[in-house]
Protein backbone atom coordinates (compact mmCIF):
# COMPACT_ATOMS: atom_id res chain seq x y z
CA UNK A 1 0.00 0.00 0.00
CA UNK A 2 2.81 2.38 0.95
CA UNK A 3 6.31 1.97 -0.37
CA UNK A 4 9.41 4.05 0.08
CA UNK A 5 12.47 2.83 -1.79
CA UNK A 6 15.81 4.41 -0.84
CA UNK A 7 14.13 7.75 -0.33
CA UNK A 8 16.18 10.79 0.59
CA UNK A 9 14.94 14.28 1.10
CA UNK A 10 17.22 17.27 1.52
CA UNK A 11 16.02 20.80 2.11
CA UNK A 12 17.99 23.64 0.63
CA UNK A 13 18.16 25.43 3.97
CA UNK A 14 19.63 22.50 5.85
CA UNK A 15 23.00 20.79 5.57
CA UNK A 16 21.69 17.48 6.89
CA UNK A 17 19.06 15.58 4.88
CA UNK A 18 15.62 15.30 6.53
CA UNK A 19 15.37 11.73 5.28
CA UNK A 20 18.42 9.67 4.41
CA UNK A 21 18.03 6.55 2.28
CA UNK A 22 14.77 5.39 3.84
CA UNK A 23 13.08 2.19 2.68
CA UNK A 24 9.76 1.18 4.25
CA UNK A 25 7.05 -1.12 2.96
CA UNK A 26 3.56 -1.03 4.49
CA UNK A 27 0.94 -3.57 3.48
CA UNK A 28 -2.73 -2.95 3.00
CA UNK A 29 -4.59 -2.92 6.31
CA UNK A 30 -1.50 -2.54 8.48
CA UNK A 31 -1.29 -0.30 11.52
CA UNK A 32 2.12 1.34 11.81
CA UNK A 33 3.58 3.71 14.39
CA UNK A 34 6.17 6.14 13.13
CA UNK A 35 8.25 7.23 16.10
CA UNK A 36 11.36 9.25 16.77
CA UNK A 37 12.40 12.53 18.38
CA UNK A 38 11.52 15.91 16.94
CA UNK A 39 13.44 16.56 13.76
CA UNK A 40 13.94 12.87 13.06
CA UNK A 41 12.01 13.10 9.78
CA UNK A 42 8.52 11.90 10.72
CA UNK A 43 6.75 14.91 9.29
CA UNK A 44 8.79 14.82 6.11
CA UNK A 45 7.86 11.14 5.79
CA UNK A 46 4.15 11.99 5.94
CA UNK A 47 4.49 15.00 3.65
CA UNK A 48 6.15 12.89 1.00
CA UNK A 49 3.20 10.49 1.01
CA UNK A 50 0.81 13.40 0.46
CA UNK A 51 3.05 14.89 -2.17
CA UNK A 52 3.40 18.04 -0.17
CA UNK A 53 7.07 17.41 -0.86
CA UNK A 54 8.92 15.62 -3.63
CA UNK A 55 11.83 13.37 -2.65
CA UNK A 56 15.34 14.36 -3.71
CA UNK A 57 16.07 10.70 -4.43
CA UNK A 58 14.22 7.42 -4.44
CA UNK A 59 10.70 6.23 -5.15
CA UNK A 60 7.51 6.82 -3.19
CA UNK A 61 4.32 5.00 -3.98
CA UNK A 62 0.91 5.01 -2.32
CA UNK A 63 -1.71 2.57 -3.57
CA UNK A 64 -1.10 2.64 -7.32
CA UNK A 65 0.28 6.15 -7.44
CA UNK A 66 3.92 6.81 -8.23
CA UNK A 67 3.83 9.81 -5.93
CA UNK A 68 7.08 11.51 -6.84
CA UNK A 69 6.62 11.24 -10.58
CA UNK A 70 2.90 11.88 -10.98
CA UNK A 71 1.84 15.06 -12.76
CA UNK A 72 0.50 17.88 -10.61
CA UNK A 73 -3.02 17.63 -11.93
CA UNK A 74 -3.31 14.07 -10.62
CA UNK A 75 -2.29 14.99 -7.07
CA UNK A 76 -5.92 15.62 -5.98
CA UNK A 77 -6.76 12.01 -6.85
CA UNK A 78 -3.90 10.77 -4.71
CA UNK A 79 -5.06 12.92 -1.82
CA UNK A 80 -8.60 11.63 -2.14
CA UNK A 81 -7.29 8.17 -1.24
CA UNK A 82 -5.54 9.47 1.88
CA UNK A 83 -7.19 10.78 5.04
CA UNK A 84 -5.31 13.04 7.44
CA UNK A 85 -5.59 13.98 11.10
CA UNK A 86 -3.33 16.38 12.96
CA UNK A 87 -2.42 17.34 16.48
CA UNK A 88 -4.24 20.68 16.07
CA UNK A 89 -7.47 19.21 14.60
CA UNK A 90 -7.72 21.88 11.88
CA UNK A 91 -11.47 22.29 12.00
CA UNK A 92 -13.33 25.20 10.42
CA UNK A 93 -14.58 27.19 13.38
CA UNK A 94 -17.43 28.83 11.52
CA UNK A 95 -18.98 25.53 10.49
CA UNK A 96 -20.89 23.00 12.55
CA UNK A 97 -19.66 19.46 13.15
CA UNK A 98 -21.61 17.99 10.26
CA UNK A 99 -20.71 20.91 7.97
CA UNK A 100 -17.05 20.34 8.75
CA UNK A 101 -17.35 16.73 7.72
CA UNK A 102 -19.52 17.53 4.70
CA UNK A 103 -16.98 20.14 3.55
CA UNK A 104 -14.48 17.40 2.69
CA UNK A 105 -17.01 15.86 0.32
CA UNK A 106 -18.38 19.10 -1.10
CA UNK A 107 -15.01 20.30 -2.26
CA UNK A 108 -14.34 17.14 -4.20
CA UNK A 109 -17.68 17.48 -5.94
CA UNK A 110 -19.68 14.69 -4.29
CA UNK A 111 -23.42 14.97 -4.93
CA UNK A 112 -25.61 16.33 -2.18
CA UNK A 113 -27.66 13.18 -1.66
CA UNK A 114 -24.48 11.19 -1.04
CA UNK A 115 -23.29 13.78 1.48
CA UNK A 116 -26.56 13.82 3.43
CA UNK A 117 -26.44 10.06 3.63
CA UNK A 118 -22.77 9.51 4.44
CA UNK A 119 -22.10 12.27 6.97
CA UNK A 120 -24.47 11.00 9.72
CA UNK A 121 -23.10 7.48 9.24
CA UNK A 122 -19.53 8.54 9.82
CA UNK A 123 -20.51 10.76 12.76
CA UNK A 124 -22.11 7.71 14.34
CA UNK A 125 -18.97 5.70 13.69
CA UNK A 126 -16.84 8.21 15.61
CA UNK A 127 -19.45 8.49 18.36
CA UNK A 128 -20.65 12.00 17.66
CA UNK A 129 -24.22 11.29 16.63
CA UNK A 130 -26.34 13.88 18.40
CA UNK A 131 -23.63 16.53 18.19
CA UNK A 132 -23.93 17.17 14.47
CA UNK A 133 -25.12 20.74 14.91
CA UNK A 134 -22.60 21.82 17.54
CA UNK A 135 -19.88 24.30 16.72
CA UNK A 136 -16.26 23.16 17.22
CA UNK A 137 -15.68 25.53 20.15
CA UNK A 138 -18.54 23.86 22.03
CA UNK A 139 -16.71 20.54 21.95
CA UNK A 140 -13.92 19.08 24.09
CA UNK A 141 -10.51 18.41 22.55
CA UNK A 142 -11.25 14.73 22.21
CA UNK A 143 -14.55 15.44 20.49
CA UNK A 144 -12.90 17.89 18.13
CA UNK A 145 -10.36 15.25 17.18
CA UNK A 146 -13.24 12.85 16.49
CA UNK A 147 -14.72 15.40 14.11
CA UNK A 148 -11.35 15.64 12.37
CA UNK A 149 -11.23 11.85 12.13
CA UNK A 150 -14.75 11.73 10.76
CA UNK A 151 -13.71 14.25 8.14
CA UNK A 152 -10.60 12.26 7.28
CA UNK A 153 -12.55 9.02 7.01
CA UNK A 154 -15.77 10.17 5.38
CA UNK A 155 -14.49 9.58 1.85
CA UNK A 156 -13.37 6.06 2.82
CA UNK A 157 -9.66 6.57 2.20
CA UNK A 158 -7.32 3.63 1.67
CA UNK A 159 -4.76 5.19 3.98
CA UNK A 160 -5.17 7.26 7.13
CA UNK A 161 -2.22 9.41 8.16
CA UNK A 162 -2.27 10.64 11.74
CA UNK A 163 0.35 13.19 12.75
CA UNK A 164 0.50 13.13 16.58
CA UNK A 165 -3.28 12.92 16.85
CA UNK A 166 -3.13 12.54 20.65
CA UNK A 167 -0.53 15.27 21.17
CA UNK A 168 -3.05 17.73 22.61
CA UNK A 169 -5.16 15.24 24.55
CA UNK A 170 -5.08 13.75 28.04
CA UNK A 171 -4.27 10.01 28.41
CA UNK A 172 -7.88 8.84 28.77
CA UNK A 173 -9.06 10.79 25.77
CA UNK A 174 -6.00 9.60 23.85
CA UNK A 175 -7.01 6.05 24.61
CA UNK A 176 -10.46 6.72 23.11
CA UNK A 177 -8.91 8.16 19.99
CA UNK A 178 -6.67 5.10 19.67
CA UNK A 179 -9.71 2.82 19.93
CA UNK A 180 -11.29 4.80 17.16
CA UNK A 181 -8.15 4.51 15.02
CA UNK A 182 -8.20 0.77 15.61
CA UNK A 183 -11.80 0.59 14.58
CA UNK A 184 -10.99 2.49 11.37
CA UNK A 185 -8.04 0.15 10.82
CA UNK A 186 -10.34 -2.87 11.16
CA UNK A 187 -12.38 -1.61 8.19
CA UNK A 188 -9.30 -2.36 6.09
CA UNK A 189 -7.86 1.14 6.13
CA UNK A 190 -4.08 1.29 6.41
CA UNK A 191 -3.16 3.54 9.35
CA UNK A 192 0.16 5.32 9.72
CA UNK A 193 0.53 7.28 12.94
CA UNK A 194 3.43 9.52 13.89
CA UNK A 195 3.70 9.88 17.67
CA UNK A 196 5.79 10.62 20.71
CA UNK A 197 3.44 8.87 23.08
CA UNK A 198 5.28 5.95 24.74
CA UNK A 199 2.34 4.49 26.57
CA UNK A 200 0.16 4.32 23.51
CA UNK A 201 2.81 2.61 21.40
CA UNK A 202 3.60 0.19 24.20
CA UNK A 203 -0.02 -0.73 24.86
CA UNK A 204 -1.00 -1.23 21.23
CA UNK A 205 1.79 -3.65 20.30
CA UNK A 206 1.74 -2.82 16.61
CA UNK A 207 4.44 -2.40 14.05
CA UNK A 208 6.90 0.36 14.97
CA UNK A 209 9.17 2.20 12.55
CA UNK A 210 11.65 4.39 14.38
CA UNK A 211 13.42 7.26 12.71
CA UNK A 212 16.47 9.11 13.94
CA UNK A 213 18.31 11.81 12.04
CA UNK A 214 16.38 10.84 8.94
CA UNK A 215 17.32 7.17 9.03
CA UNK A 216 15.26 4.11 9.92
CA UNK A 217 16.95 2.71 13.00
CA UNK A 218 14.29 0.13 13.88
CA UNK A 219 11.37 -1.64 12.23
CA UNK A 220 9.62 -4.06 14.64
CA UNK A 221 6.57 -6.16 13.75
CA UNK A 222 5.10 -5.84 17.24
CA UNK A 223 7.15 -3.18 18.88
CA UNK A 224 7.22 -0.94 21.90
CA UNK A 225 8.35 2.68 22.03
CA UNK A 226 11.86 1.90 23.11
CA UNK A 227 13.75 -0.22 25.57
CA UNK A 228 15.35 1.73 28.36
CA UNK A 229 13.88 5.06 27.35
CA UNK B 1 -18.35 20.86 -9.96
CA UNK B 2 -21.02 22.07 -7.61
CA UNK B 3 -22.00 25.59 -8.60
CA UNK B 4 -23.83 26.29 -5.35
CA UNK B 5 -20.69 25.59 -3.32
CA UNK B 6 -18.48 27.82 -5.45
CA UNK B 7 -21.12 30.56 -5.50
CA UNK B 8 -21.55 30.59 -1.73
CA UNK B 9 -17.76 30.73 -1.31
CA UNK B 10 -17.63 33.76 -3.62
CA UNK B 11 -20.35 35.59 -1.70
CA UNK B 12 -18.69 34.79 1.64
CA UNK B 13 -15.36 35.99 0.31
CA UNK B 14 -16.69 39.29 -0.97
CA UNK B 15 -18.60 39.95 2.24
CA UNK B 16 -15.79 39.01 4.57
CA UNK B 17 -13.55 41.55 2.95
CA UNK B 18 -16.14 44.19 2.34
CA UNK B 19 -14.03 47.38 2.52
CA UNK B 20 -11.50 45.99 0.08
CA UNK B 21 -14.30 44.79 -2.16
CA UNK B 22 -15.79 48.27 -2.27
CA UNK B 23 -12.41 49.85 -2.98
CA UNK B 24 -11.82 47.32 -5.74
CA UNK B 25 -15.24 47.96 -7.31
CA UNK B 26 -14.87 51.74 -7.13
CA UNK B 27 -11.42 51.91 -8.70
CA UNK B 28 -12.55 49.51 -11.39
CA UNK B 29 -15.62 51.67 -12.01
CA UNK B 30 -13.56 54.87 -12.20
CA UNK B 31 -10.98 53.46 -14.56
CA UNK B 32 -13.58 51.86 -16.78
CA UNK B 33 -15.70 55.00 -16.71
CA UNK B 34 -12.71 57.06 -17.86
CA UNK B 35 -11.92 54.50 -20.50
CA UNK B 36 -15.53 54.56 -21.69
CA UNK B 37 -15.42 58.37 -21.72
CA UNK B 38 -12.34 58.20 -23.93
CA UNK B 39 -14.11 55.82 -26.29
CA UNK B 40 -17.10 58.17 -26.50
CA UNK B 41 -14.78 61.07 -27.23
CA UNK B 42 -13.19 59.09 -30.05
CA UNK B 43 -16.64 58.50 -31.47
CA UNK B 44 -17.60 62.14 -31.12
CA UNK B 45 -14.42 63.29 -32.82
CA UNK B 46 -15.04 60.87 -35.69
CA UNK B 47 -18.57 62.17 -36.13
CA UNK B 48 -17.40 65.78 -36.07
CA UNK B 49 -14.58 65.16 -38.49
CA UNK B 50 -16.95 63.53 -40.93
CA UNK B 51 -19.52 66.32 -40.77
CA UNK B 52 -17.04 69.20 -40.74
CA UNK B 53 -14.78 68.04 -43.49
CA UNK B 54 -17.78 67.92 -45.81
CA UNK B 55 -18.17 71.66 -45.42
CA UNK B 56 -14.55 72.69 -45.26
CA UNK B 57 -13.50 75.21 -47.87
CA UNK B 58 -10.41 77.10 -48.84
CA UNK B 59 -11.20 80.72 -49.44
CA UNK B 60 -8.98 82.72 -51.81
CA UNK B 61 -9.48 86.40 -50.94
CA UNK B 62 -8.81 88.79 -53.74
CA UNK B 63 -7.10 92.18 -53.48
CA UNK B 64 -8.98 95.45 -52.97
CA UNK B 65 -8.26 96.37 -56.54
CA UNK B 66 -9.98 93.34 -58.05
CA UNK B 67 -12.75 93.41 -55.47
CA UNK B 68 -13.61 96.96 -56.51
CA UNK B 69 -13.24 96.73 -60.27
CA UNK B 70 -13.90 93.17 -61.42
CA UNK B 71 -17.52 92.47 -60.52
CA UNK B 72 -17.78 89.07 -62.20
CA UNK B 73 -14.22 87.81 -62.17
CA UNK B 74 -14.02 88.02 -65.94
CA UNK B 75 -10.92 90.22 -66.24
CA UNK B 76 -7.30 89.36 -65.55
CA UNK B 77 -5.89 88.33 -63.13
CA UNK B 78 -9.07 87.08 -61.51
CA UNK B 79 -10.23 85.01 -64.47
CA UNK B 80 -6.92 83.19 -64.79
CA UNK B 81 -6.79 82.49 -61.07
CA UNK B 82 -10.29 81.08 -61.31
CA UNK B 83 -9.53 78.88 -64.31
CA UNK B 84 -6.27 77.71 -62.76
CA UNK B 85 -8.27 76.66 -59.70
CA UNK B 86 -10.94 74.99 -61.78
CA UNK B 87 -8.35 73.04 -63.71
CA UNK B 88 -6.57 71.91 -60.56
CA UNK B 89 -6.96 68.14 -60.05
CA UNK B 90 -7.67 68.49 -56.35
CA UNK B 91 -10.49 71.00 -56.77
CA UNK B 92 -14.11 69.93 -56.87
CA UNK B 93 -15.76 73.32 -57.41
CA UNK B 94 -15.03 77.04 -57.38
CA UNK B 95 -17.61 79.70 -56.56
CA UNK B 96 -16.96 83.40 -56.97
CA UNK B 97 -18.38 85.72 -54.36
CA UNK B 98 -18.28 89.42 -55.00
CA UNK B 99 -18.30 92.18 -52.41
CA UNK B 100 -22.05 92.56 -52.34
CA UNK B 101 -22.59 88.87 -51.83
CA UNK B 102 -19.94 88.93 -49.13
CA UNK B 103 -21.77 91.84 -47.52
CA UNK B 104 -25.07 89.95 -47.60
CA UNK B 105 -23.47 86.96 -46.00
CA UNK B 106 -21.89 89.19 -43.39
CA UNK B 107 -25.28 90.63 -42.60
CA UNK B 108 -26.72 87.17 -42.23
CA UNK B 109 -23.97 85.96 -39.95
CA UNK B 110 -24.09 88.98 -37.68
CA UNK B 111 -27.85 89.38 -37.69
CA UNK B 112 -27.80 89.37 -33.92
CA UNK B 113 -25.31 92.23 -33.70
CA UNK B 114 -26.81 95.13 -35.68
CA UNK B 115 -24.15 97.60 -34.49
CA UNK B 116 -21.54 95.49 -36.26
CA UNK B 117 -23.60 95.34 -39.45
CA UNK B 118 -24.04 99.08 -39.12
CA UNK B 119 -20.30 99.63 -39.17
CA UNK B 120 -19.54 97.38 -42.11
CA UNK B 121 -19.66 98.60 -45.68
CA UNK B 122 -19.60 96.39 -48.78
CA UNK B 123 -16.40 98.24 -49.79
CA UNK B 124 -14.60 97.02 -46.72
CA UNK B 125 -15.16 93.37 -47.63
CA UNK B 126 -13.04 91.57 -50.23
CA UNK B 127 -14.37 89.46 -53.08
CA UNK B 128 -13.33 85.85 -52.89
CA UNK B 129 -13.20 82.49 -54.59
CA UNK B 130 -14.65 79.67 -52.47
CA UNK B 131 -12.83 76.49 -53.32
CA UNK B 132 -14.15 73.06 -52.43
CA UNK B 133 -11.68 70.20 -52.55
CA UNK B 134 -12.18 66.51 -53.23
CA UNK B 135 -9.97 65.79 -50.26
CA UNK B 136 -10.33 68.62 -47.75
CA UNK B 137 -7.21 67.45 -45.93
CA UNK B 138 -5.06 68.48 -48.90
CA UNK B 139 -5.84 72.17 -48.69
CA UNK B 140 -2.14 72.92 -48.22
CA UNK B 141 -1.63 72.56 -52.00
CA UNK B 142 -3.97 75.45 -52.75
CA UNK B 143 -2.46 77.66 -50.09
CA UNK B 144 1.01 77.09 -51.50
CA UNK B 145 0.09 77.49 -55.13
CA UNK B 146 -2.15 80.54 -54.91
CA UNK B 147 -1.01 82.31 -51.76
CA UNK B 148 1.53 84.51 -53.57
CA UNK B 149 -0.18 84.99 -56.89
CA UNK B 150 -0.77 88.54 -57.98
CA UNK B 151 -4.33 89.55 -57.27
CA UNK B 152 -4.61 87.31 -54.24
CA UNK B 153 -4.72 89.06 -50.88
CA UNK B 154 -4.55 85.94 -48.79
CA UNK B 155 -5.75 82.35 -48.69
CA UNK B 156 -7.81 81.25 -45.72
CA UNK B 157 -7.70 77.58 -44.96
CA UNK B 158 -10.53 76.48 -42.63
CA UNK B 159 -8.84 73.15 -42.31
CA UNK B 160 -6.02 74.81 -40.36
CA UNK B 161 -8.44 76.06 -37.77
CA UNK B 162 -10.19 72.68 -37.63
CA UNK B 163 -6.85 70.97 -37.19
CA UNK B 164 -6.15 73.06 -34.12
CA UNK B 165 -9.63 72.33 -32.82
CA UNK B 166 -9.28 68.58 -33.39
CA UNK B 167 -5.80 68.63 -31.88
CA UNK B 168 -7.39 69.98 -28.73
CA UNK B 169 -10.07 67.28 -28.72
CA UNK B 170 -7.53 64.59 -29.48
CA UNK B 171 -5.30 65.62 -26.61
CA UNK B 172 -8.41 65.61 -24.39
CA UNK B 173 -9.02 62.04 -25.53
CA UNK B 174 -5.38 61.04 -24.92
CA UNK B 175 -5.48 62.60 -21.47
CA UNK B 176 -8.61 60.64 -20.64
CA UNK B 177 -6.99 57.40 -21.74
CA UNK B 178 -3.87 58.10 -19.69
CA UNK B 179 -5.88 58.76 -16.53
CA UNK B 180 -7.94 55.66 -17.32
CA UNK B 181 -4.75 53.61 -17.62
CA UNK B 182 -3.42 54.89 -14.29
CA UNK B 183 -6.73 54.12 -12.59
CA UNK B 184 -6.71 50.70 -14.26
CA UNK B 185 -3.27 50.03 -12.80
CA UNK B 186 -4.59 50.94 -9.37
CA UNK B 187 -7.57 48.66 -9.94
CA UNK B 188 -5.35 45.77 -11.00
CA UNK B 189 -3.12 46.17 -7.92
CA UNK B 190 -6.19 46.30 -5.70
CA UNK B 191 -7.59 43.16 -7.28
CA UNK B 192 -4.27 41.38 -6.77
CA UNK B 193 -4.11 42.53 -3.17
CA UNK B 194 -7.72 41.61 -2.43
CA UNK B 195 -7.19 38.12 -3.75
CA UNK B 196 -4.09 37.71 -1.61
CA UNK B 197 -5.91 38.90 1.51
CA UNK B 198 -8.85 36.71 0.62
CA UNK B 199 -6.61 33.68 0.15
CA UNK B 200 -4.89 34.44 3.44
CA UNK B 201 -8.08 34.74 5.46
CA UNK B 202 -9.24 31.46 3.99
CA UNK B 203 -5.96 29.62 4.29
CA UNK B 204 -7.41 27.01 6.67
CA UNK B 205 -10.22 26.18 4.26
CA UNK B 206 -7.85 26.09 1.33
CA UNK B 207 -5.42 23.93 3.30
CA UNK B 208 -8.15 21.43 4.08
CA UNK B 209 -9.41 21.51 0.52
CA UNK B 210 -5.95 20.69 -0.79
CA UNK B 211 -5.56 17.95 1.77
CA UNK B 212 -8.79 16.16 0.98
CA UNK B 213 -7.99 16.27 -2.71
CA UNK B 214 -9.98 19.18 -4.08
CA UNK B 215 -8.91 20.11 -7.58
CA UNK B 216 -7.50 23.50 -8.43
CA UNK B 217 -10.83 24.53 -9.86
CA UNK B 218 -12.41 24.09 -6.46
CA UNK B 219 -9.68 25.79 -4.49
CA UNK B 220 -9.07 28.69 -6.83
CA UNK B 221 -12.24 29.34 -8.78
CA UNK B 222 -13.93 31.12 -5.85
CA UNK B 223 -11.06 33.63 -5.66
CA UNK B 224 -11.04 34.10 -9.40
CA UNK B 225 -14.79 34.61 -9.48
CA UNK B 226 -14.56 37.10 -6.64
CA UNK B 227 -12.33 39.25 -8.80
CA UNK B 228 -14.55 38.80 -11.84
CA UNK B 229 -17.75 39.57 -9.92
CA UNK B 230 -16.18 42.75 -8.56
CA UNK B 231 -15.05 43.59 -12.10
CA UNK B 232 -18.54 43.12 -13.50
CA UNK B 233 -20.08 45.30 -10.79
CA UNK B 234 -17.35 47.88 -11.43
CA UNK B 235 -18.10 47.89 -15.15
CA UNK B 236 -21.82 48.29 -14.51
CA UNK B 237 -21.13 51.21 -12.18
CA UNK B 238 -18.81 52.72 -14.78
CA UNK B 239 -21.57 52.60 -17.39
CA UNK B 240 -24.10 54.08 -14.96
CA UNK B 241 -21.55 56.81 -14.19
CA UNK B 242 -21.14 57.61 -17.89
CA UNK B 243 -24.90 57.88 -18.34
CA UNK B 244 -25.08 60.11 -15.27
CA UNK B 245 -22.31 62.40 -16.52
CA UNK B 246 -24.03 62.61 -19.91
CA UNK B 247 -27.32 63.81 -18.44
CA UNK B 248 -25.94 65.96 -15.65
CA UNK B 249 -23.10 67.73 -17.45
CA UNK B 250 -22.20 66.86 -21.02
CA UNK B 251 -25.63 67.40 -22.58
CA UNK B 252 -25.73 70.99 -21.34
CA UNK B 253 -22.13 71.73 -22.22
CA UNK B 254 -22.39 70.36 -25.75
CA UNK B 255 -25.70 72.11 -26.25
CA UNK B 256 -24.03 75.39 -25.33
CA UNK B 257 -21.61 74.96 -28.24
CA UNK B 258 -24.63 75.36 -30.51
CA UNK B 259 -24.25 71.96 -32.07
CA UNK B 260 -20.57 72.40 -32.84
CA UNK B 261 -19.98 69.30 -30.77
CA UNK B 262 -22.64 66.66 -31.42
CA UNK B 263 -24.53 65.32 -28.41
CA UNK B 264 -23.50 61.95 -27.03
CA UNK B 265 -26.40 59.62 -27.60
CA UNK B 266 -27.59 57.01 -25.11
CA UNK B 267 -27.19 54.40 -27.85
CA UNK B 268 -23.47 55.21 -28.11
CA UNK B 269 -23.05 54.39 -24.43
CA UNK B 270 -25.10 51.20 -24.50
CA UNK B 271 -23.42 49.98 -27.66
CA UNK B 272 -20.59 49.53 -28.22
CA UNK B 273 -19.12 51.18 -25.10
CA UNK B 274 -20.95 49.19 -22.39
CA UNK B 275 -20.16 45.70 -23.74
CA UNK B 276 -16.57 46.73 -24.41
CA UNK B 277 -16.18 47.92 -20.81
CA UNK B 278 -17.74 44.72 -19.50
CA UNK B 279 -15.51 42.55 -21.67
CA UNK B 280 -12.35 44.47 -20.77
CA UNK B 281 -13.25 44.31 -17.08
CA UNK B 282 -13.88 40.57 -17.07
CA UNK B 283 -10.71 39.91 -19.03
CA UNK B 284 -8.49 42.08 -16.83
CA UNK B 285 -9.89 40.86 -13.51
CA UNK B 286 -9.72 37.22 -14.57
CA UNK B 287 -6.14 37.54 -15.80
CA UNK B 288 -5.09 39.46 -12.69
CA UNK B 289 -6.77 36.87 -10.49
CA UNK B 290 -5.20 33.98 -12.32
CA UNK B 291 -1.70 35.45 -12.23
CA UNK B 292 -2.03 36.36 -8.53
CA UNK B 293 -3.18 32.86 -7.60
CA UNK B 294 -0.34 31.35 -9.61
CA UNK B 295 2.21 33.55 -7.91
CA UNK B 296 0.98 33.57 -4.32
CA UNK B 297 -1.24 30.61 -3.59
CA UNK B 298 0.12 27.08 -3.40
CA UNK B 299 -1.76 24.40 -5.21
Amino acid sequence: MIQLESVSKAYKTSTRPALDDVSVDVDKGEFVFLIGPSGSGKSTFLRLLLREEVPSKGRVSVSNFDVAKMPRRKVPRLRQTIGCVFQDFRLLNNKTVSENVAFALEVIGKPKHTITKVVPEVLELVGLDGKADRMPHELSGGEQQRVAMARAFVNRPLVLLADEPTGNLDPDTSQDIMLLLERINRTGTTVLMATHDHSIVDSMRRRVVELDHGRVIRDDRRGVYGVGR
Amino acid sequence: MRASFVFSEVVTGLRRNVTMTIAMILTTAISLGMFGGGLLLVRTIDKMQASYLDDVEVTVYLTQDISANDQNCTAEPCSSIRSALENNQAVESVVFEDRNEAYERFQRIFEGQPELVELARPESLPASLHVKLFDPERSEVIVQEFGNQPGVANVDDQNKFLDRFFDLLNSGRDGTFIVAAIAALAAVLLIANTIQVSAYTRRTEVGIMRLVGATRWYTQLPFLLEAVVAGVIGAALGVVGLIGVKYIALDQIFEATGGAIPKIEMVDILFPVAPVLLGVSILISAITGYVTLRAYVRT
